[in-house]
């Protein structure tokens, strides 16, 4: 420890420079480890399991990434950040991109000099009321005491909501999800309100999950998506296009179970684009030509990894939803390989 | 004989009477019941009213803890196996164990490092808190941090035994010159120290942590309530000795020193405990490149250190402006030099009053050390907050987990308390 306080101090001067001008790519490549910032842990997400294995939503992109640059999908440094320290986590340099539940805003695209390459989550601010008040739809709750978490955009959004419909609401503010849960279970709020995907996780651990109801209004909109440092945009294009590829895979039926029979070429032209046996993608990445083959084989498609982690088979039990692909109603989108 | 039979006296005793036992209402637990807790109306209410509240408290929380459940993998099953009935899920506890005490990233096969390194520290702090122990004992103490350094962290061996020689080189150099000039001393020994870990370090190869005997851990690996305890008595140990020195120069004649001093302990003490983590943690990141940061558990130490020994150093101040100034003039007129009257006359006595607050101190100090969980390090709260509560088998188990954590800190910090109230008997001069 102390060896690196003496050399860390000699060193600043040398290395400041040179750290500046190689790309993120080639810095991943000779670390041999990507460096990934999640979550400290939210449900499904990212949380490490009862081994210490880091497990979830975000996750897996994180280890997409790796095999896709790395061929090894267990190359990765986690760094859990907090909400305060997730940006200058990434600003500094400390973690080469962030897959934190992050909302793609304006202001942190623009403002904050960062770069979103992509979306791989569009949540949207929900309701959850007990079933025996008798409430189906958000319109109804004139008068409702509602549980908010004060200084984050769900308040202003939930003003936004009840002044535009003209109801009227009590809000009861709380700080964190924690306390959310026992104020609400101890009934002293009618209604919670947050990030439906968070809300769905929270019933889940209640001891009568089917004793509360998911409001349908969504009334917010909230991409939440992987990003990096503006600027670096090679190393943009790695994380944007392996997103991609996940949902690529899944809107052309590559699973993890079937990728080894594909990969050995198929009558698909885009299939055989995206695994790399036709064509020159993966050059022209930076990166080897079955990159993609590897960032699917790490963890499934997107389809599999949603399944896995949050889709309706785990105790979180989220629907797809808006996170369907295109075809089947959702806004899963992703550009062609080509 | 005969007048013997007509003694007019009818009756003489010949022995005292067998004492009676006392009322059944001055005895026993009566007599004590009727004295604490029935002894007037006002009394009596008050009883009744507390055993009422005893007795809610009990009923609601003993079915909790007797009917809880030890093992299942799951808050469901959890919920399973109680079938409807109160009671707690403790199965958490046994389930992330290991998480809880060490983090969830410490190798497993390494936990006997941690856990030697705790009894060491158990012997290696034993003569310093008990001084009727053999003073030879101190020999470990010096030797513990370097030899705990290299059980919890591992790697090379070369790393501690450079760290020591630099140590052991500067102790030399400041026995030397130290006793003509204490200036010459003091800078001789940094720059000695400085020089040794320059040189060793350049001599320490690269890829020394690989193949070593103990394999290296780093910092951002460790975790759980041993982070805290690291924590805390690394911080209380190197706090103390710079608080004692922060309240001498406050009050010394120099005026660099003096101001320096006053400056460091003000602006430390105006700012709150969490913004200088958030500095250790976030901002010094700008200032370093990517590659070569200071270890973080070392910044955060660095920080904790400094704002405890602010506050220790004033707790001192107020103990040196308790003495009565006749006692510095006793020591001057001894003819004692500056460092001898500190030493010998000055702080004995005032460190014995200050002891209540250094204690208040030290165990306000290690209850701060879970703040770390905002700068998402994983200490036993931010285990508990972060992964654990984040985990879909867990989420929403909550009085368990914060129960087990209040009760190691409280188990932890009772025993401190405990023990400076020993220390404060033991040290008691004036006699009523």
């Amino acid at each position: 420890m102390k060896k690196s306080v003496i050399l860390g101090a000699a060193t600043i001067a040398g290395l400041a420079a040179g750290a500046a001008v190689a790309g993120t790519v080639d810095d991943v490549k000779a670390r041999g480890k990507l460096n990934c910032g999640v979550t400290t842990g939210l449900v499904g997400f990212a949380a490490p399991d009862a081994n210490g294995e880091w497990k979830g939503f975000d996750v897996s992109l994180c280890r997409a990434v790796a095999a896709a640059v790395l061929g090894d999908a267990s190359a990765v440094e986690f760094v859990p950040t907090t909400g305060k320290t997730r940006f200058t986590a990434l600003a500094s340099g400390e973690i080469d991109m962030l897959a934190r539940n992050t909302t793609w805003t304006f202001s942190r695209d623009v403002d904050l000099k960062f770069e979103f390459t992509g979306v791989n989550y569009y949540d949207g601010q929900g309701f959850m009321v007990p079933k025996a008040l008798g409430v189906s739809s958000a319109k109804e709750l004139d008068g409702a005491t509602v549980c908010i978490q004060t200084g984050t955009t769900t308040e202003l959004n939930l003003a936004d909501f009840f002044r535009s419909n003209n109801i009227s609401y009590e809000p009861v503010p709380i700080e964190t999800n924690a306390e959310a849960q026992q104020q609400y279970l101890a009934g002293a709020c009618d209604v919670y309100t947050t990030d439906a995907s968070g809300l769905a996780a929270t019933r889940a651990t209640f001891e009568n999950p089917g004793d509360h109801v998911l409001l349908p209004e969504i009334i917010s909109k909230e991409p939440l998506g992987p990003l990096v440092r503006h600027g670096d945009h090679e190393w943009g294009d790695v994380v944007r296009w392996t997103l991609n590829a996940l949902v690529s895979a899944e809107e052309l039926g590559v699973t993890s179970a079937n990728i080894d029979e594909m990969a050995a070429g198929t009558d698909n032209p885009e299939v055989n684009r995206l695994l790399g046996t036709e064509g020159t993608l993966g050059e022209m990445l930076g990166l080897d030509a079955d990159w993609a083959a590897k960032a699917i084989k790490a963890g499934g498609n997107y389809g599999e990894i949603f399944a896995q982690n949050i889709g309706e088979e785990t105790p979180i039990g989220l629907a797809r939803g808006l996170n369907a692909q295109w075809t089947e109603g959702g806004l899963l989108y992703s550009p062609p390989f080509r | 004989m005969a007048d013997q039979t007509t003694n007019p006296i009818a009756f003489v005793a010949d022995g005292t009477i067998p004492p009676s036992p006392p009322p059944a209402s001055q005895t026993g637990i009566i007599k004590w019941m009727r004295e604490n807790l029935f002894s007037g109306v006002t009394n009596t209410i008050l009883t009744v009213l507390s055993l009422m509240l005893i007795y809610v408290l009990l009923r609601n929380t003993l079915p909790w803890i007797l009917n809880g459940v030890w093992n299942a993998d799951s808050l469901a099953q959890c919920r399973e196996i109680l079938d409807g009935k109160t009671g707690a899920c403790f199965a958490v506890l046994t389930e992330r164990w290991h998480q809880l005490i060490y983090g969830f990233k410490y190798p497993d096969d390494a936990y006997w490092r941690p856990n030697l390194a705790f009894v060491l520290m158990l012997v290696a702090a034993a003569p310093v808190l008990f001084f009727d122990l053999p003073r030879k004992m101190l020999l470990f103490t010096a030797l513990y941090p370097f030899v705990a350094f290299w059980l919890i962290w591992g790697g090379a061996i070369m790393v501690p035994v450079v760290a020591l020689l630099g140590c052991v080189a500067a102790g030399a150099v400041f026995q030397k010159f130290g006793r003509n000039s204490f200036a010459t001393g003091f800078f001789g020994a940094i720059i000695v120290a400085l020089v040794v870990w320059n040189v060793g370090g350049a001599l320490i190869p690269e890829d020394a942590n690989e193949g070593a005997m103990l394999s290296a851990v780093p910092s951002r690996d460790l975790g759980g309530f041993m982070l805290n305890l690291m924590l805390g008595v690394t911080c209380v140990s190197l706090s103390l000795p710079l608080g004692i020195a922060l309240a001498l120069g406050r009050q010394s004649d120099m005026p660099l020193i003096k101001w320096v001093c006053v400056i460091f302990i003000e602006f430390i003490r105006g700012v709150p405990l969490i913004t200088l983590l958030f500095v250790a943690s976030v901002m010094l990141a700008y200032f370093f490149p990517p590659d070569s940061t200071v270890d973080l558990f070392l910044r955060v130490v660095i920080m904790i250190t400094m704002f405890s020994a602010a506050y220790i150093a004033e707790v001192i101040r107020g103990g040196l402006a308790a003495l009565p100034r006749g006692q510095y003039e006793a020591a001057d007129s001894l003819g004692l030099d500056y460092p001898q009257a500190m030493r010998l006359i000055i702080l004995p006595q005032a460190l014995k009053i200050s002891i209540p607050g250094i204690v208040n101190v030290a165990v306000g100090l290690f209850k701060d050390t879970t703040l770390v969980s905002v700068i998402s390090m994983f200490d036993l709260v931010g285990m508990i907050r972060g992964p654990i509560l984040a985990s879909t088998e867990w989420n929403g188990v909550y009085w368990e987990l914060l129960g087990f954590a209040a009760l190691l800190f409280f188990v932890v910090c009772y025993g401190i308390s405990q023990y400076s109230q020993w220390l404060e008997r033991r040290l008691a001069t004036d006699h009523h």
